[in-house]
């Protein structure tokens, strides 16, 4: 064996020792994350306990700190998204990939990527002074109306509500799942979609057979990151969902999710208060956390050969 | 001489292109009843595209056309006007490399032409599913998984399930191109028997760059050259004594 000139081998030590540092950093970032959300939470369990933190009533001057409202707000906000969105993200790839000449696919494409750079609190303006009016008069009275025996679709109508805040996260959400979806609906092979022509199918037959249905688990991994998308996004949703700690069946009714009842209240929360702020920012973690590692595991499952 | 032609499939100065490169300059040639065709010649001269100018996939190609009069049991398929779906009813494909659907099991691999074109369904469905794929020589080694993913078979199995794929719907042709050309001795010639069997009921039109095998199955023998058919005859004429030089080069594999 020759040896290695040392000016390269030294250089070498010093890039694998520089990302080593990245990593291990990386990793320091988020366990600090940790540690901080548990020292800021771990007040509110020692001097509520965790019946309380666990129950239906957030009501801090009363001190009441049930997160269970806010956990249902972000729960149910973000899966309305994911039932407005997934259709029309499929939709939107399908025809970005598979219909669409291709200039006008580029440019349909372009403005979609658009929609993600556009800022949340301009969503939640729009939401406002848009969609809830259109809400308001048009859509959640029609729905009353003729659905109203079903719960999710009775009891008083305000314009903010869930429903608001599940049209405006999916808008929001659908850029991130259309680029995945567009990207696992491109990597389909072609010889898999002419052997489902050749059987005889008509086009559609084959977008479906050859195209969706032979991609689930891509769409999945789609709807899991638009999932995650949504499960976070607070600022426009602070804005819509109107911001009230309650369960109610209703869409109509107005709710409260994790991310915006922290970003909300802890400018003048103090105490127990903070604390319990605190293990709502935790919660949020844990669920972004397994959804996270739900998606590397559902992508590496799915990862069938083709 | 206009005696009435009793063939199957009609192909009458058939034109192939891609964006504006020609393919195939105009070929012409028929095929009865009951007739396993082998086709032959060098890569890239063009077999693969006329085969998919007969149940006009060749369309699906980016940039591709095709030209001249293709007829199957008389009735011109690309008169304008004919819905290729309605062709490809009638017309089987396997393609070299096997191509099952991912997102489907054994069964409904085979069941999909079926169901896609409504033929059977129920008892009924289960029955030409296993039909099929006996025929394919593929039962015995599937039957007690059909649930299980197509994609979990072996590359030959995966081969014989896109036959019974192609069989399930009983089409009166049958195009193979190269199918066994990534496939071991024995699936190989599991899968030459197969096709000496359906010749009963099918056509079959099959490229094979494996000349006993064209030996082996075929009735005839079309030989083509740079988008031209240069021969077309009884194989063992083909084979025996050629018209062409070129032919007689090729198979003798002096060629080029
Ligand atoms: N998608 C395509 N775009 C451009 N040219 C193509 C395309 N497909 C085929 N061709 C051209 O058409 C000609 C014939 O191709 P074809 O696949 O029919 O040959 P082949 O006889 O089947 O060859 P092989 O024995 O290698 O399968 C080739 O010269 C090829 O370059
Ligand atoms: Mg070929």
């Amino acid at each position: 064996m020759k040896d290695i000139p040392v000016e390269k081998n030294l250089v070498d030590l010093f890039f694998r020792r520089t990302l080593y540092g990245f990593a291990v950093l990386a990793f320091l970032l988020l366990g600090g994350l940790f540690v901080f959300l548990i020292d800021l939470g771990l007040p509110a369990f020692k001097e509520v306990g965790l019946g309380n933190l666990m129950s239906l009533e957030w009501n801090p001057p009363l001190k009441s700190f049930g997160i269970l409202p806010f956990i249902y707000g972000t729960l149910v906000s973000s899966l309305l998204a994911l039932v407005f969105s997934t259709p029309i993200s499929v939709a939107a790839a399908l025809f970005l990939t598979e219909i669409a000449p291709r200039r006008i696919g580029a440019v349909f494409g372009f403005l979609v990527e658009m929609l993600a750079a556009i800022p949340s609190v301009v969503y939640g303006l729009w939401g406002l002074f848009v969609v809830i009016p259109w809400l308001r008069t048009s859509v959640e009275p029609f729905l009353r109306k003729s659905l109203g025996f079903i719960p999710l679709f009775s009891g008083p109508i305000y314009g903010v509500g869930m429903l608001a805040a599940g049209l405006i996260l999916a808008i929001m959400i659908t850029p991130t799942i259309t680029a995945i979806c567009k990207e696992v609906f491109g990597a389909v092979p072609r010889p898999l979609k002419e052997g489902v022509l050749a059987l005889g199918s008509t086009r559609s037959e084959m977008l479906w057979i050859g195209v969706v249905s032979s991609s689930r688990s891509g769409i999945l991994g789609g709807m899991i990151l638009g999932l995650s998308r949504a499960l976070g996004e607070t600022m426009a949703v602070t804005m819509v969902i109107g911001n009230t700690a309650e369960i109610s069946m209703s869409l109509f009714a107005p709710h409260q999710t994790m991310a915006s009842a922290v970003a909300s209240e802890v400018a003048e929360a103090t105490g127990v208060h903070l604390s319990a702020l605190g293990v709502v920012g935790l919660v949020l973690l844990l669920i972004s956390g397994c959804l996270f590692l739900f998606l590397r595991w559902s992508l590496r499952k799915g990862g069938y050969s083709r | 001489m206009m005696t009435p032609s009793p063939a199957l499939l009609e192909v009458k100065g058939l034109k192939a292109y891609v964006e504006s490169t020609e393919i195939l300059h105009g070929i012409d040639l028929g095929v009865s009843r009951q007739e396993v065709v082998a086709f032959i010649g060098p890569s890239g001269c063009g077999k693969s595209t006329f085969l998919r100018c007969l149940n006009r996939l060749h369309e699906e190609t980016p940039g591709g056309r095709a030209e001249g009069r293709v007829s199957l049991e008389g009735q011109d398929i690309y008169a304008s006007g004919t819905d290729p779906v309605r062709i490809r009813r009638r017309i089987g494909m396997v393609f070299q490399k096997p191509n099952p659907f991912p997102s489907m099991s054994i069964f409904e691999n085979v069941a999909s032409g079926l169901r896609l074109n409504r033929i059977a369904k129920g008892v009924e469905l289960e029955a030409r599913v296993e039909a099929a794929l006996r025929e394919a020589a593929l039962w015995n080694e599937v039957k007690d998984k059909l649930d299980a993913s197509g994609m979990s078979l072996s590359g030959g199995q995966q081969q014989r399930l896109c036959i019974a794929r192609a069989l399930a719907v009983k089409p009166p042709v049958l195009l193979m191109d190269e199918p066994t050309s990534a496939l071991d001795p024995v699936s190989t010639a599991k899968i030459e028997e197969l096709v000496i069997q359906l010749k009963k009921e099918t056509t079959i039109l099959m490229v094979t760059h494996n000349m006993q095998q064209a030996a082996r199955i075929s009735d005839r023998t079309a030989f083509f050259l740079y988008g031209d058919l240069v021969e077309y005859g009884p194989t063992t004429k083909v084979f025996t004594t050629p018209s062409d030089r070129r032919t007689e080069e090729y198979i003798t594999g002096r060629f080029g």
